[in-house]
């Protein structure tokens, strides 16, 4: 884990750390539509903030753009402080783990051979021992020299979950990651991220799966038509309160024009 | 890790991904043997030097199953938004293109291994060119043409029908490359001395110089969302 240097350019003005994760007025378009419209996030380090809204909010631009793999049309992030578009953003992706309910593994490679070209992406020092340590945690040891696509659901997304983790990142950006797995894949992915929490990472996730997500959360925000329409505390919510969060969201954007 | 190490991890990875699954393989090299067929029976080459339209066939096929590779070459890529992961790793973007750029490079090269081969022996041709001039000339024009289409290939994959709209764009700028191809791969072919063809070959290094310094420049802004 890489230790924090000092307060950073987007430290508070008593001098406490910059959040992890920072975005201000941010806004992206992709031709005539607008994802993002003027978003403000801040995310302290070590929080857990679920993200909701319906399809098409801009829950997953968000993501894209704190990953640092969308370029935003307006405003600015900062991650623990530094802009990926002034400093090193090479050093910023580091401290950065995605995990979605895409794997990004090769179907064709081993899982072993998946997690050592990854440990070597990320210059590990020792990629094959880091693979290995990664495969035992996630119990697919016994199968590690075994083709990716002979893997079932579950098994490649307890892999993916490895990948994600495998440089130890501060950050962890989720997009539907329960997405497609069985009860007991969700409760083992639950597990793993609750052992993320205690171990002091911050949790950004964006998903529909309300029941699976709320445990992990400290912090809920509400996505609707690219603006941020509601930021609640996880705590007292049950799932009936995120539902309600969630359909205010689907409901189309009041116009300001009263009918007669 | 250094620039190099991972241009080569990017194309061990693709290499061995192949290996295992000889889903390109076996597309390229049964498309290019093809071509050369259809172009067996089209003309008499008992009447026709193969010197005189061999060069443009072999071209023919190298290129229309280069760009089946370069298709697939990014295709996987966009699969299970692998390319996410790579793009979220701390390695340079310009490595992962020049990776892609030597993966395809390779998967070319071994085709045409093969297929000149089969068409010497196919249109009953007789080599008498030098070996290292055959060499150098299939090499730079095939970098040159992975190059180009690695940048174009990339520039599609995300679009709806990418396979349709690669080759739209991605002929037009490998004219050069095209032209240059068939007049040294003719000049080496009918084993005429280099000066001959010097000029070819400089136009074919500068193509290759300028795409992949262009490539390398404009690859992240590519890649953006």
């Amino acid at each position: 884990m890489t230790a924090e240097a000092g307060p950073g350019p987007g430290a508070g003005p008593d001098g406490a750390p910059p959040p992890a994760l920072l975005a201000r007025g941010l806004g992206k378009r992709y031709g005539a539509l607008v994802a993002l419209h003027g978003l403000d996030l801040a995310v302290r380090r070590g929080e857990c903030v679920l993200l909701l809204g319906p399809n098409g909010a801009g829950k997953s631009t968000l993501l894209g753009i704190f990953a640092t793999i969308i370029r935003p049309n307006e405003g600015r992030i900062a991650i623990f402080g530094a802009s990926p578009r002034e400093g090193d953003p090479a050093a910023l992706r580091r401290r950065i783990g995605l995990l979605s309910h895409q794997t990004f593994l090769y179907d064709h490679l081993t899982a072993f051979e998946n997690l050592r070209f990854y440990a070597r992406l990320y210059s590990l020092p020792d990629p094959d021992r880091a693979a290995a340590s990664a495969l035992r945690s996630a119990r697919l040891l016994e199968r590690a020299h075994d083709l990716v696509r002979t893997y079932s659901r579950g098994m490649q997304q307890r892999l993916a979950i490895a990948r994600a983790l495998l440089h130890a990142p501060d950050i962890l950006l989720l997009d539907e990651p329960f997405s497609g797995l069985d009860r007991e894949s969700i409760d083992r992915l639950q597990e793993c991220l609750r052992e993320e929490r205690r171990a002091g990472r911050t949790c950004l996730l964006a998903t529909h799966d309300f029941a699976a997500a709320r445990p992990l959360a400290d912090r809920v925000v509400v996505l609707r038509a690219g603006r941020l329409v509601a930021d609640r505390q996880a705590r007292g919510l049950d799932d009936a309160s995120l539902e309600g969060l969630f359909r205010d969201a689907t409901l189309p954007p009041a116009t300001g024009a009263q009918a007669p | 890790m250094s620039f190099l190490r991972a241009v080569a991890l990017v194309a061990r990875k693709d290499l061995l991904s192949e290996l295992r699954s000889r889903e390109q393989a076996v597309t390229l090299f049964f498309f290019a043997l093809l071509v050369l067929v259809v172009f067996n029976f089209a003309f008499d080459f008992t009447v026709i030097e193969f010197v005189s339209l061999g060069p443009g066939i072999l071209w023919v096929a190298f290129i229309f199953s280069g760009v089946l590779a370069l298709s697939h070459s990014f295709q996987i890529e966009r699969e299970k938004d692998r390319i996410l992961g790579i793009l979220m790793s701390p390695i340079d973007r310009s490595a992962f293109y020049l990776g892609k750029v030597l993966a395809t490079s390779l998967f070319m090269a071994a085709v045409e291994a093969v297929i000149v081969p089969v068409s010497v022996l196919m249109f009953n041709y007789r080599f008498s060119g030098r070996i290292g001039a055959a060499i150098l000339v299939f090499v730079l024009n095939t970098v040159g043409f992975a190059a180009v289409g690695t940048l174009f290939s990339a520039m599609t994959t995300r679009t709806r029908r990418g396979e349709l709209l690669l080759p739209l764009l991605l002929f037009p700028a490998a004219v050069p490359i095209a032209l240059a191809a068939v007049k040294t791969t003719s000049h080496v072919l009918a084993g005429r001395p280099f000066r001959l063809y010097a000029s070819w070959v400089a136009l074919t290094s500068a193509y290759d110089v300028i795409f992949l310094a262009a490539a390398v420049l404009l690859f992240d802004s590519v890649l953006e969302e």
